[in-house]
Formats: structure tokens, sequence, C-alpha cells
């Protein structure tokens, strides 16, 4: 079993292209997810977390169909099978 | 990562217009006469680009931009081909360090650094800090001295956030050189950027209770001339100044003008005594007074100033002028540029008696950069 981290089109230039990544790692987290993805294509969670770790203001993420920021953000919890999806929030002007 | 443009080149001798609005940046181009325009935009379509810069020392033709976007962040992209092709760091190349507690929200500044320093490039950002490229702009690292400012904690944000806006620079002393932070005031290193002293004194802060603090000035804009760098003119939050002796004191210079408040100011890239502004009526009503877009020009160091209205809508014309909105090209004479609010670009290739418009209905225009194709 592994994780699934579904990638927005306008971030896959960070991904040499993968819209799904498989994280394979041991998560406890979506950070630990996170985290993991980091260690192979940065560039992709420079995009999507700050300098300090934060979750961008206008970058989303879901577990399941479920934002993290409604549940513990990015220390919720994640089960083998989870899938997580970047989603760039509505904003703009 | 490499984006592939439809963008032609300049050639040596063209002048170009670089201009970053709220969706984009473009770039004009045309051949020393000035008559005939070409555009080629929008880059980074629904990006703000806040800061743009062209960069020739060291035989380069580099475009360097500061790109926001409204959800990935901000980055500098580097273009050597005139934005046919632009190559941007994989990782975002101005991060503040863990240890700083900050992150970056926008590049406000990119200026290239002294001529016999042809990799140095410096860029001011958001939160305010001053960040230096010793590789012309390809990796950056955050100048400590301000990074630990101990007046950090008390600097506060103004309404465009906490922004280190300006950098000025020193051809005579590489120790030496000057940035100004909205709300923050005016700092000058005297070292190399280990120390920063705020040099204000004279200034006036009208937002405050104490109007002439040491700090804590909402300084929009100031600028030097090589040939003269220890003279500033300074366009503030309410007042034109000048100094003399690199901002140990300022003097109030708002002769003639309509309005003291204003954003951009621009040096003649030739005249040290010839500044140009676009005065504004007010904090409270960012336009340019009385409907008529004007842009006023001193000669003389601010002892008067003189409007230029040479082809400016002068009737119902209610557009602001942002501080890094008017430049200069380095021709003789000089052509002068500026970008509104409301999208519109003028150019003047006679130092600012007739204006020509350049384009009407770009986005929001935030800066506009000029320079001469080597």
């Amino acid at each position: 079993m592994a994780i699934s981290v579904i990638v927005p089109n306008a971030l896959t230039p960070y991904t040499r292209g993968v819209g799904t990544l498989v994280v394979t790692e041991p998560c406890t987290t979506v950070a630990d997810a996170l985290a993991a993805v980091a260690a192979r294509l940065p560039a992709l969670t420079d995009r999507v977390l700050t300098e300090q770790g934060e979750l961008r203001r206008h970058v989303n993420v879901f577990l399941g169909d479920e934002s993290i920021r409604f549940l513990d953000g990015l220390q919720t919890t994640v089960d083998e099978g989870a899938t997580i999806t970047i989603v760039p929030a509505v904003s703009g002007g | 990562m490499t984006t592939p443009t439809r963008s032609s080149g300049p050639a040596a001798g063209d002048v170009l217009v670089l201009v970053g609005t709220m969706k984009g940046a473009f770039i004009f181009s045309s051949d020393k006469s000035r008559r005939k325009w070409r555009v080629d935009g929008p880059h980074f379509p629904g990006e703000a680009v806040y800061s743009i810069a062209y960069d020739s020392r060291g035989g380069r033709t580099r475009t360097l931009v500061g790109a926001h976007s409204n959800h990935w962040g901000s980055t500098i992209r580097l273009s050597d081909d005139f934005g046919r092709s632009w190559t941007g760091p994989e990782r975002q190349a101005v991060r503040f360090p863990e240890s700083s507690g900050l992150s970056l929200a926008q590049v406000w500044q990119i200026t290239p650094g002294r001529a016999d320093e042809p990799d140095v490039v410096w860029c001011g950002v958001e939160p305010a800090c001053l960040f230096e490229s010793r590789d012309a702009g390809e990796s950056w690292e955050p100048v400590q001295g301000l990074l630990e400012h101990e007046h950090r904690p008390k600097w506060m944000p103004g309404g465009g956030g906490l922004c280190l806006h300006t950098i000025v620079t020193d051809p005579k002393n590489k120790q030496r050189m000057g940035i100004a932070i909205s709300t923050a005031g005016f700092y000058r290193t005297d070292d190399g950027g280990k120390s920063w002293h705020p040099r204000n004194n004279g200034v006036r802060a009208v937002f405050l209770p104490n109007k002439y603090p040491e700090f804590g000035q909402c300084v929009h804009k100031v600028v030097n001339h090589p040939s003269r760098p220890e003279r500033l003119f300074l366009q503030n939050h309410w007042g034109l100044y000048r100094s003399d002796d690199w901002g140990e004191s300022w003097q109030d210079i708002a002769n003639g003008v309509p309005s003291d408040f204003g954003f951009a100011m621009q040096m003649h890239p030739h005249d040290p005594d010839t500044v140009y502004i676009v005065p504004i009526q007010s904090d409270e009503f960012r336009v340019v007074p009385e409907g008529k877009l004007r842009v006023y020009r001193t000669t003389d160091a601010g002892k008067s100033w003189q409007p230029l209205t040479g082809g400016l809508p002068q009737h119902q014309a209610f557009e602001n002028v942002l501080r890094d909105g008017l430049t200069a090209d380095s021709s003789d004479p000089a052509g002068i540029y500026f970008g509104t609010r409301g999208g519109k670009l003028f150019g003047s290739a006679d130092e600012g008696e007739s204006w020509q418009e350049l384009a009407d209905a770009l986005p929001p225009i935030c800066c506009v950069k000029a320079a001469v194709v080597s």
C-alpha cells in the first residue's frame, strides 16, 4: 500500500510531468507525506509550503474529500492507501 | 525550467522598456529613434510582477523578473534572450532561513550592483530584507545586518506590506549603500552591509505622534546619480526632500508642486540636477491632482519644479503612478517612461517635453524600467 499525492497541472513542470505521485515511505501525517515528496522534488514543495513549512495561503490540500484546514492541518494523520490532493484555492482578482 | 515564448530579439542600440503589471510582464522595444515600438508579452500571465531589471554588465543581456503567483509564491526568473526563454531556479532562490521565522511574500526591487562588480545583484523583498546575489541572479543570500536588525520588531507594514523597495548604491564607496523600507524609513550602511543606521533626520512622518522620529517614516522612493552619489532625492509619504550628505540631513524641496505626496521618482541619467516625479493628490485620494496627468521635473536640484504635459491627458485623467512606475533610458536625449495603475504606458524621447502613449490597456502597471541594448 502507498499514499497517492495528486498534483495540479500548474505544478507538473516540477514533477517531470507526473500528475500523481506515489509515496511509499512510512507516513503518519500529511506533513510526512509532503516531506517524502520534498526529498525527491523540492521545487514542487517550494510552491506548496513556505520556507517555514507552512501551507501557502492560497493552496489547499485535501485528504480524500476533506480540506486539511478543517482537520488537523499538516498534522492530519494519514492511512495507507490515502489520497492527498493539492489544489490551487479560488482566489485572485 | 525553460518556457519558450514568441519573442524576437532586439538588436544592439535598441531601447527596451520593461513593464511589470499585476498580470504579467511585457517587453517593449524600439530602435534608437523611439518612435515605433514592438511589444512582446505577457510573460508569466496571471502573475504579479512588482520588480523587473535589465543587466548589461559582464557582456550579458539579462532580464530579471520578480514574479509572484498568488498560489505558488514568488521567484526571480531570468532571460538572456529578451524573453524568448526564461530560466528560473527549480528551487525558489530567494528564501529566508528557517531560523528567521520569515517567509518571502514579494520581490519588490531588483538592482544590478556596481559596474566593477558585474556579478553582484541586489533584491529587496517583503517582509523587509535585502538579498545579495554574487552570480548575476542565480542564487541569493540574505544580508544578515538587515535580517537581524534590532529595529525589525518595531518596523510597521505600510499599505503595500512591510517592503524593502529601494536600493541606492555608491560607485565611489563600495562599503556604502542605502535602502528604503515602508514604513521604516531610509537606512544606510558604511561597512558593506554589516550594520545599518537610520538616516531620516528632517523627514516627516505625518501618521505618527512624533512627526520626526529616528525611524518609522514611510519613504516611497530615493534616487541618486552615480556622478554625485552623496546627494539623494526622496519622495516621501507626504514630502519631497534632498540630502547633500548621504542622508545625514534632509531639506524640504517641495517648491512649486501641486502636492508633495507621490510615489514615483526618477533621476535623469546624465544630469545630477534633474529629477522627475509624478505628484499625487493625497494619501486618501491617490490620483494625480485635478485629473491632470502631469510629470514634474526639476533641473536645479529641487529649487523649482515644472510640469511636463505635452501629449498627456489633462482632463478627467484620474491616474496613479506607483513607486517604480517611472523610469529613464540612458540615451541622449534621455527617454522617460511611466506606467499607470490604469494600464497606460507613456514614453518621451525628448526628456519629457512631449509624450507618446505606448499602450492604453495593459493590466495595472507596477513597475517600468528602461535600458539601451549594448
